[in-house]
């Protein structure tokens, strides 16, 4: 941990967005991660997204668990709001909080034991939900918090640092999400920026619930030879079946493309997701034959990344609950809660 | 682009900006740490290696290091590198028995300097330890050159200039005063010296010949001449006006000198604009603070006599403007007259080199100049070397000093029959600071302090007296807080690439965004798409050699790089180290390199 705290000096040509901020202005505090974790690279991925969308800082809101992950909002963004919650729960405290105000933006962040084992029903009834938020798993193949136990990501035949194998096959995050319906479902790696940060910001655009995948190796415990789950195992074995562009609304479009290779999908507020196959038999706007695909692609030892399944996001949890379109925290406390004599003549109905 | 090569002491060095702009190479950054630590009497010698004279440049100096800062480009404002280094020589305890000495049994070769300034001092303090006998002559009853002569006491107190050169005098250096040499034949046909070393500087004031000169020659004086006449007490007042023509730093000195002599009314004339004035910031700040008037655009035109008195002076009043070749011209506008008593005349020094006879081997060129090897300091003739403001015209104190340094070197050569061009290389000594996982030997934590404003004497009391030192140099607290905005630019990043396992974690740490990992490319296009632009061409780019995991490579852009470690302290592999650069700066009498440097 580092003693100090970033120092306030900037580069004078430093960029900066629509708002007039640059990256540091979404920093949080100085991450006390060890050194070369991928959780603070993925953490500076959504940096980067945050600022290229011009997102306001304090219409975040940044939800999490428990585990070196989950400690990871602290790190970005200081003027969001926040909430740490309790090991594999942060699903449900997402779902409250987007209850109570649909105007926020939601990231969560997650890590495979968070959301893997404690908290794969929570992840589960997210997905079910359709909470519209952004969700981050950060996969390292082991619980990191507490010393780098195998988690139920952890592949078969993967070796623990003191050479132990794993023998239990993995719950595949990918798959669950595709299977349970998710809209938007990618993976990508925290040592690869130029495709995580054009999935981070079509997740944060995606019109409901996006979960992706981030293989982010735990430099002290799972970053050795024998690991699959390491740097340099995840670059050899890293397989991007399709390329993401993510186009904000403001600029226009200068890359030319091959006919046929592109696919272009508009995001509500204008802005689109350019998907540019890499492997010509694979289609991510079709959920079983992408599922199908990826588990070949899984048998060949490979881990394919990219933006792998996307559609319309369909009905959210606010659809679901039929909410008023006006978030409800701003709703005055006569209007949320009338008084017994409205709840009477409600209830009439049922006698 | 090739990797970079970190062993060639001068990649490093560079990036040490302020030693890198010090003519001598003062070893910056490491000489504040001390100060930081207390260390004063350390600091001081530190600095003494180099520049031979810190409490004098710790007031005096032209300060090239300042404006070279890495704080200019992070925010405004330089370290106060220069005021820095007057605190260690005013809090220094006793140095006497730290000082280099004679040894007792001399080598038997004799070198004559002619001029006491830095420049022969500085030759001296190199060769009297060396076994050298060495003997000064010196047309004026003191030593010391123009330092002593012209720079007032206001800003030089006699006090610490006497000290200073009394170090190097009193090793034993033969210094004969109130003798000018006036043949240099007759010098060297006295065959008594192994070599000659002319520090005479450049004496001569410039004139202005317009008319009514001669007329009112009692009430004109020539800058440099007058400051001497004051320091040596023939002159002691002036007339209420005065005007001082020219807007250089002896311009400066003249116009605060004039108002401590009794001048009322000082007006500085200068015939441009503010952005062309020659004097440093920091003295045109200090005269205007002493209530010294400064007018642009007036160009002298005549003295004007009445009945044997200087009446005023008539100026043109000008404007400039860019001709189509680029060149400043000037149209008149107007003209004015202005009342005066006293005029001082302070445009500039020119060289006069009368005393050496043009038959005698040493050629003299362009302006009628000698000419003077640019790396060893020798004349066309061997064995006679010049430097300081001798050699290519007026420099400063620190300039004369490094020229001091480099002929000392080529006149030990010369004595030893080894050729004055061969000279050892710089080379460096670079050691980990790491104390332990994220602890360095030096405060990384960057200050946004701003600089440290000078406690200056109270105005009536320091122009009531010229001896008064106008500044009063930091005191304890303000020391503690300038020497923490130095951002040890010697404390090296040094990358090792075959450890580095590409997690991004230095890259994403950096707070001025100065690395990137990216494909290889020309300097120019990797300028261009690193994470900010390096677009300062003075400042290098590293490049490390191809990475292990993607063949991708390491740049980092020196540009704004705040040492501040973080780079290090987050990467897992220690593939970055922050290492203390120390140059090594060859000195007169060293022939080899101790066992833990690295030579070119
Ligand atoms: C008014 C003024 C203020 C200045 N202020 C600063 C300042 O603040 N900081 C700074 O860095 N620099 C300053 N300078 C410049 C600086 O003083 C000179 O650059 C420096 O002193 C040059 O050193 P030197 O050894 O070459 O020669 P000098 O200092 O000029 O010394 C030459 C010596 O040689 C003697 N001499 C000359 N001819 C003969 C001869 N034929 N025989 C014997 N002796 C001879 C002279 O009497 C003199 O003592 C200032 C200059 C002036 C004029
Ligand atoms: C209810 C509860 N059970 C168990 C724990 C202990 N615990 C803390 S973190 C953690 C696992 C974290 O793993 P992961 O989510 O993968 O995070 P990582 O540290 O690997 O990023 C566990 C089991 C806890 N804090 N709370
Ligand atoms: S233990 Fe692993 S996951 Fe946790 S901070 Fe360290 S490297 Fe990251
Ligand atoms: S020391 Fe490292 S982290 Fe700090 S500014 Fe320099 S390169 Fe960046
Ligand atoms: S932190 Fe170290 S290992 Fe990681 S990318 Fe930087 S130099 Fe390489
Ligand atoms: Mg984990």
């Amino acid at each position: 941990m580092s003693y100090i705290t970033k120092p306030v000096a900037r580069h004078k040509g430093d960029r900066t967005n629509g708002l007039g901020l640059t990256t540091r202005d979404y920093e949080g505090s100085m991450s006390t991660l060890c050194a070369g974790c991928g959780h603070d690279s993925v953490t500076a991925a959504l940096i980067q997204a945050f600022w290229e969308l011009d997102v306001e800082p304090h219409r975040v809101a940044k939800l999490s668990g428990i585990g070196c992950s989950s400690k990871t909002p602290t790190y970005f963004i200081k003027e969001a709001h926040g909430f740490n919650s309790v090991h594999g729960r942060m699903p449900s405290i997402a779902a409250g909080a987007n209850a109570a105000n649909r105007d926020l933006l939601y990231v969560g962040i997650s890590g495979d034991g968070d959301s893997l084992s404690i908290g794969l029903g929570q992840f589960c009834h997210a997905i079910r939900r359709n909470v519209n938020m952004l969700y981050v798993l950060e996969n390292n193949g082991v619980y990191g918090l507490t010393k780098g136990q195998f988690s139920a990501s952890a592949d078969i035949g993967s070796k623990s640092k003191k050479g132990e194998v794993n023998r239990q096959g993995p719950i595949d995050p990918v798959s669950v999400a595709l299977t349970l319906g998710a809209t938007f479902v990618a993976r990508s790696f925290s040592g690869d920026k130029q495709q995580l940060v054009p999935i981070l910001e079509a997740g944060l655009e995606h019109d409901g619930f996006a979960f992706v995948d981030v293989i982010s190796p735990c430099v002290t415990f799972n970053d050795h030879v024998g690991s699959t789950k390491s740097y340099a195992y995840t670059r050899t074995h890293m397989h991007e079946v399709v390329q993401t562009d993510f186009v904000p609304i403001r600029s226009e479009i200068r890359t030319e493309y091959a006919e046929g290779t592109v696919r272009e999908v508009k995001m509500h507020d204008g802005s689109s997701v350019r998907l540019r196959k890499v492997d010509d038999d694979y289609d991510p706007t079709d959920r079983h034959a992408a599922i199908e695909y990826l588990g070949s692609v899984a048998d060949q030892g490979e881990i394919a990344t990219g933006l792998l399944y996307l559609a319309e996001a369909g009905e959210d949890l606010h659809r679901f609950s039929a909410t008023v379109d006006q978030p409800l925290v701003s709703l005055g406390y006569e209007e949320l809660c009338p008084g017994s004599e409205v709840l009477r003549e409600v209830q009439k109905e049922w006698w | 682009m090739q990797p970079t090569d970190t062993r060639d002491p001068q990649y490093y060095h560079k990036v040490v900006d302020c030693q890198w702009a010090c003519p001598a190479h003062t070893n910056v950054p490491e000489y504040i740490r001390l100060i930081a630590e207390g260390r004063y009497t350390e600091s001081y010698m530190l600095n003494r290696e180099s520049n031979v004279f810190p409490g004098i440049l710790g007031r005096t100096c032209d300060r090239p290091c300042e404006p070279a800062c890495r704080r200019v480009r992070v925010e405004d404002d330089p370290v106060a590198i220069c005021r820095l280094k007057r605190v260690a020589a005013d809090l220094r305890d006793d140095v006497q028995h730290l000082l280099p000495t004679a040894p007792p049994v001399k080598n038997g070769k004799k070198v004559a300097l002619v001029g006491s300034g830095p420049a022969s001092l500085t030759v001296a303090n190199d060769l009297v330890p060396l076994g050298y006998e060495c003997t000064i002559f010196e047309a004026l009853p003191k030593a010391g050159g123009l330092m002593r002569t012209n720079i007032p006491a206001f800003r030089l107190p006699v006090r610490v200039l006497e000290e200073e050169i009394d170090y190097v005098l009193d090793m034993g250096v033969d210094i004969r005063y109130d003798h000018r040499i006036d043949s240099m034949k007759e010098l060297l046909d006295s065959e008594e010296f192994d070599a000659v070393f002319v520090g005479t500087g450049a004496p001569k004031g410039k004139e202005l010949n317009i008319p009514g000169r001669a007329e009112a020659a009692d009430n004109i004086h020539i800058g440099i001449e007058w400051l001497e006449a004051i320091h040596f007490g023939h002159i002691d007042s002036v007339g209420e006006r005065v005007l001082v023509i020219g807007v250089g730093n002896t311009a400066m000195d003249c116009c605060r000198s004039a108002k401590r002599l009794g001048g009322k009314d000082i007006k500085v004339m200068a015939r441009k604009t503010r952005p062309y004035f020659k004097a440093s910031p920091w003295e045109l700040e200090d005269a205007e603070d002493e209530q010294v008037e400064i007018l642009v655009n007036h160009s002298p035109q005549a003295f004007v006599v009445e009945d044997g008195r200087l009446l005023g002076m008539i100026f043109d009043l000008v404007e400039w403007h860019e001709n189509e070749k680029g060149r400043l011209v000037s149209t008149k506008l107007d003209e004015t007259f202005i009342h005066c008593d006293d005029v001082v005349l302070a445009i500039g020094q020119d060289n006069a080199f009368p005393w050496i006879e043009r038959d005698i081997g040493i050629e003299f060129g362009e302006w009628d100049m000698p000419v003077v090897d640019r790396a060893t300091f020798m004349t066309t003739r061997e064995g006679v070397f010049v430097g300081g403001d001798a050699a290519w015209g007026p420099e400063n104190i620190i300039w004369a000093v490094e020229h001091g340094h480099q002929a000392a070197i080529s006149i030990h050569n010369h004595c030893n029959d080894i050729p004055v061009t061969d000279r050892l290389p710089y080379g460096m000594t670079l050691v980990s600071t790491k104390m332990g996982i994220h602890e360095w030997r030096y405060s990384n934590d960057y200050n946004p302090a701003n600089r440290t404003p000078m406690r200056y004497e109270e105005l009536e009391r320091r122009l009531a007296d010229i001896q008064v030192e106008a500044e009063l140099g930091y005191d304890i607290p303000q020391t503690a807080r300038e020497v923490e905005r130095c951002l040890n630019c010697d404390i090296q990043t040094d990358f090792t690439a075959k450890l580095c396992i590409e997690c991004d974690a230095c890259i994403d740490i950096c707070p001025v965004h100065c690395l990137t990992i990216t494909e290889n490319g020309t300097e120019e296009e990797l300028r261009d798409r690193l994470m900010a632009p390096a677009d300062n061409l003075e400042q290098a780019i590293f490049v490390s050699e191809d990475l292990p995991q993607t063949r991708r490579v390491m740049v980092k852009d020196e540009d704004v790089c705040v040492h501040c470690g973080l780079c290090a302290e987050r990467c897992p592999t220690a593939a970055w180290d922050m290492m203390q650069f120390d140059l090594i700066n060859p000195h007169a009498g060293q022939h080899t390199w101790s066992p833990a440097a690295t030579s070119a």
